[in-house]
């Protein structure tokens, strides 16, 4: 029930809120909204005795065989925890953004919610493609909507590489679909094809994997994230980078590792090189720019290409780090865009150039700052350490391929490039001259000091003591494992 | 056969109709007509049939001609609730538009229920011959008239192309018979292939599926747009039900001999259809290209010819009509029908524009909407029939067709501009919100329709 709930509040939340009329009663509803989704996620933490309620389950399509099914297991647990912390966060630090038709942007927030919790709670192929597609449909109208001047080229351009991939997403379930002895798209049935034979395996894979690795997304099919990030309003951008990119993920880790693990490991090669050229390129780029936003996007990138490697490199270890650093990013990311839309609200720009010396006008702000950079850098004792440091040395353990050196090291050159360019940040925006633009700076205000030290809490409460997530997360990363390398090892003793 | 009769005798009433009612009475009449036809459909779909009329096997009224039967119907009715008004702009003759679109409706139901050639032949031509004359009602207009002559020329051509098919099948297998062919064993004569496929392209011209288009942007263009609503709607789909179940009844067996050249039918009317689309400026034309890119789809169910397909040709069928003949109806009402024409539509009537989002997002397939089962049961027939390779092709075009979707979306909600929409009433509101709620509902629900299939 709980998780029926989580789902529900959110989205009855959202169809709400098109019906309110006044800016406040809106922004409180949202806030209350996204509130009890936190509670509900809290609880279903927790509540580890209670199984039943963390799952759902009734007929949908009759004919077609497909239920519509949730359940809150290890990973759903901790990326619906993610999600419903990020929203919160998200309406308190934008509480002082004005938006045309504030009805209209809060209502398509909640309702990507709602998508959100569904695509990580569904056990039912059609169901997952049905939440994965409502989570997408909001973010183009609030994107094209609410976003920059470029905002609707972009947006077109974000919209088309998507839903391209998830139509292709859908033939492959489809596919899988015809394949199930009993004509299910329950998840269960998926699972129990892993040894299906020879090109099935890899058309299913690539089919899939398109679309997952837009999402994410992995080079070269990321050419839409930095115009998009930039485009969107900053509220959706956390969204986007923050939550969604986690679509694309947790779809790798659900929806192919186990269901076509021959496939997987025999392209594994191919996908980690594409995840290692992408880390070094997008961090070479993200040195270059400019931009505030750009310059977090070709981050996001990199940190989302050593993600790829790590699922990849199909560890234990690697898994949990990756389960692990899923929720670390999503928390560090949108502390950065926080910052990046506060820099913005007061100074309006984001060029680096044209930026410099806050750090003694808003000394707040450039503590809550350092503190994200240098979570994002990975520094030990932040919570992104922990989750880095166990899939580097899954990257570096695995025996499935043999340049498991050569991916490490490419890997963790993108650490010191990240600390480069993320130094080069800190310095050029907090010391420095202070210019005209700068000269009458002034702090943040509570709600936002209230949104950050939140994120800054959480980054050393995991930074220190991340057991809480490791106990979530391992029972999962031992099925998923188990599934996969079992079909794998017979493959592989034949 | 009790839609038959009372559409065919409205027909005939709607005729004399205009001698002495006003305008207004003349609607009402054909609504209170067509209300009929519907419910008499509906009484033959549960059992009660009020003729009993032996056929002689030529026409068979099994659950899947009755069920297409009232969605054509009701379509019609919705067609007629939305633009009934707009037909006075068209001319004088306002009794007669009704008149025929009637008769158009007979040829339809004929059309989904044949099961002899003959019959199928009589039914695409009363169909056909209306639609003619509808194209070319507006008399003062040159692009009407030229539209009406390319029409029919091109119609008489395929006409003559089925008549001609028909005449070797029939030399083939002795028999007008869809269900009873019987064919020698081993090799399939060849006078029965070359019939067959003159049926096909016949059949590939009245639905507009390429290489046989050609004829379609300039007849939807140059009709009177109330009329290519109408066309574009229930008249195609009625051709898609007659194609598959010409298919399905008389050629299911030797599908090696056909099958391939279907698929690259599809192939190229996907491709041809979505492609042209994107570089159209006016929505008129838009709509006419992604009727031929939605026809590709429609056919992947003359591909298959799986239970699962029938289903789905029918879902596609309201879907598809239904979301259609809501956009054309606010087209008809607009001055300017480029995409520019749309700019600013969002502010002045949200309305409407937001149902126009529904019907967009339904016609492009995205989940929630009727449109996207319609496709996805499509998709589904043509991977259970092992061709992965032509679903991946159909989707790949299905995310083109997005682009040219969004593209009024976008103009209606993200562009400056001051399109407005003259004399709306607050029914035309209503009609469009129920239809743009049907749409969901099927999207979320199809058993709602498919039910009837089977009780």
């Amino acid at each position: 029930m709980i998780v029926l709930l989580l789902f529900l509040v959110p989205l009855i939340g959202g169809l709400v809120s098109f019906f309110l009329r006044e800016d406040k009663a809106i922004r409180g509803w949202a806030l209350l909204v996204s509130f009890v989704a936190l509670a509900l996620a809290i609880v279903g933490n927790v509540s580890s005795t209670a199984e039943t309620s963390l799952q759902y389950s009734t007929p949908w399509l009759g004919t077609l065989n497909s239920n519509f099914a949730l359940k809150l297991d290890g990973l759903g647990k901790i990326l619906c925890l993610l999600t419903a912390v990020a929203y919160p966060v998200i309406f308190l630090s934008t509480w002082n953004s004005t938006y045309r038709k504030p009805y209209n942007f809060f209502g398509l927030m909640l309702l990507t919610q709602a998508g959100l919790i569904g695509v990580f709670t569904s056990m039912d192929a059609l169901a997952f493609y049905f939440f994965w597609e409502l989570a997408l449909i909001p973010v183009y109208f609030l994107c094209s909507g609410w976003g920059g001047e470029r905002r609707v080229q972009a947006t077109f351009k974000f919209f088309i590489y998507t839903f391209t991939g998830s139509v292709l997403m859908l033939i492959g379930l489809l596919y899988l679909y015809f394949l199930t002895p009993d004509r299910s798209f329950s998840i269960e049935s998926f699972y129990r094809l892993a040894e299906i034979k020879g090109w099935n395996q890899s058309l299913v894979f690539w089919l899939l994997f398109g679309a997952f690795a837009v999402k994410m997304p992995i080079f070269p099919f990321h050419t839409w994230q930095p115009d998009t990030y930039e485009q969107s309003p900053t509220a959706v951008t956390m969204v986007l980078s923050g939550l969604m990119v986690k679509m694309g993920v947790y779809g790798m880790i659900r929806w192919v590792m186990p269901v076509v693990p021959n496939a997987a490991w025999s392209w594994g090669d191919v996908v980690s090189t594409l995840a290692v050229i992408g880390v070094v390129y997008a961090s070479i780029l993200a040195i270059q720019q400019n931009d505030l936003k750009r310059l977090i996007a070709y981050s996001s990138i990199a940190h989302i290409g050593i993600m790829a490697l790590a699922i990849f490199s199909e560890t234990h270890i690697a898994l949990q780090g990756v389960m692990m650093q899923m929720f670390n990013h999503g928390i560090n990311i949108i502390g950065l865009w926080i910052v990046v839309e506060l820099i913005e609200r007061q100074f309006g720009t984001r060029k680096l150039s044209e930026l410099g010396g806050l750090a003694a006008k808003a000394p707040s702000l450039a503590i809550l700052l350092v503190v994200m950079a240098l979570a994002n850098i990975s520094l030990p004792l932040t919570n992104a350490f922990v989750g880095e440091f166990m899939m580097f040395s899954g990257i570096f353990g695995t025996t499935l391929t043999k340049y498991n050196v050569v991916f490490t090291v490419f890997a963790l050159l993108s650490i010191i490039l990240a600390a480069v360019y993320m130094l080069t940040m800190i310095q050029k925006v907090f010391f420095g001259e202070v210019n005209e633009r700068t000269a009458n700076a002034v702090d943040i205000r509570l709600s936002e000091k209230l949104a950050l030290s939140i994120l800054v809490v959480l980054v050393f409460a995991f930074g220190v003591y991340p057991q809480p997530l490791l106990n979530i997360t391992n029972g999962f990363a031992e099925s998923i494992i188990n599934t996969s390398t079992k079909a794998l090892s017979q493959t592989l003793s034949r | 056969m009790n839609a038959i009769i009372f559409s065919a005798v409205s027909g005939v009433i709607m005729m004399f109709s205009g001698f002495g009612l006003k305008n207004s009475a003349v609607r009402s009449l054909a609504l209170a007509l067509l209300s009929l036809v519907i419910v008499s459909a509906v009484f033959e779909l549960r059992g009660i049939a009020f003729f009993h009329i032996n056929t002689g096997g030529m026409l068979s009224f099994d659950h899947f001609a009755l069920l297409f039967t009232l969605i054509a119907t009701v379509s019609t009715l919705v067609f007629f609730l939305l633009s009934a008004r707009d037909m006075e702009k068209i001319g004088l003759n306002y009794s007669d538009y009704f008149a025929l679109i009637f008769f158009v409706l007979s040829g339809v139901i004929i059309s989904a229920s044949f099961q002899s050639l003959l019959m199928l032949f009589l039914g695409i031509e009363i169909m056909s011959i209306p639609l003619y004359i509808l194209t070319g009602s507006d008399k003062r207009s040159l692009k009407s008239n030229e539209a009406s002559l390319k029409y029919f020329l091109m119609g008489s051509f395929s006409t003559g192309l089925m008549l001609m098919g028909i005449a070797l099948i029939y030399g083939a297998a002795g028999t007008f018979s869809t269900v009873n062919i019987i064919l020698p064993e081993g090799k399939v004569p060849v006078l029965f292939v070359t019939g067959l496929l003159f049926l096909l392209f016949a059949l590939s011209f009245k639905v507009s599926a390429a290489p046989f288009h050609f004829w379609t942007p300039d007849v939807y263009d140059g009709a009177p747009t109330v009329i290519t609503s109408f066309m574009a709607t229930v008249v195609k789909a009625a051709g898609f039900i007659a194609f598959m179940r010409l298919f399905s009844d008389a050629f299911r067996t030797i599908g090696g001999e056909w099958k391939l050249i279907v698929a690259i039918v599809v192939a190229a009317t996907l491709f041809i259809g979505n492609i042209t689309a994107v570089f159209q400026q006016s929505v008129k034309r838009m709509l006419a290209y992604s009727s031929i890119s939605q026809a590709g789809f429609m056919m992947l169910a003359v591909y298959t010819l799986t239970a699962e397909a029938k289903e789905g040709l029918l879902l596609y069928g309201a879907a598809y009509s239904l979301a259609t003949i809501g956009i054309f109806a606010v087209l008809a009402k607009m001055k300017d029908y480029t995409f520019d024409g749309f700019n600013g539509f969002a502010k002045q009537q949200p309305l409407v524009a937001a149902t126009l989002v529904i019907f967009l997002l339904s016609l492009a397939g995205i989940p929630l909407t009727a449109g996207f089962l319609s496709k996805f049961y499509m998709l589904s027939a043509t991977v259970s029939v092992g061709n992965v390779w032509l679903a991946v092709f159909a989707v790949l075009m299905a995310a083109i067709s997005v682009y040219y979707y969004f593209r009024l979306i976008q103009a209606m909600y993200f562009k400056d501009g001051t399109a407005t929409l003259p004399s709306v009433s607050m029914g035309f509101k209503v009609t469009l919100v129920a239809v743009a709620a049907i749409t969901v509902i099927l999207g979320v629900y199809p058993n709602l329709l498919l039910y009837w299939l089977y009780f």
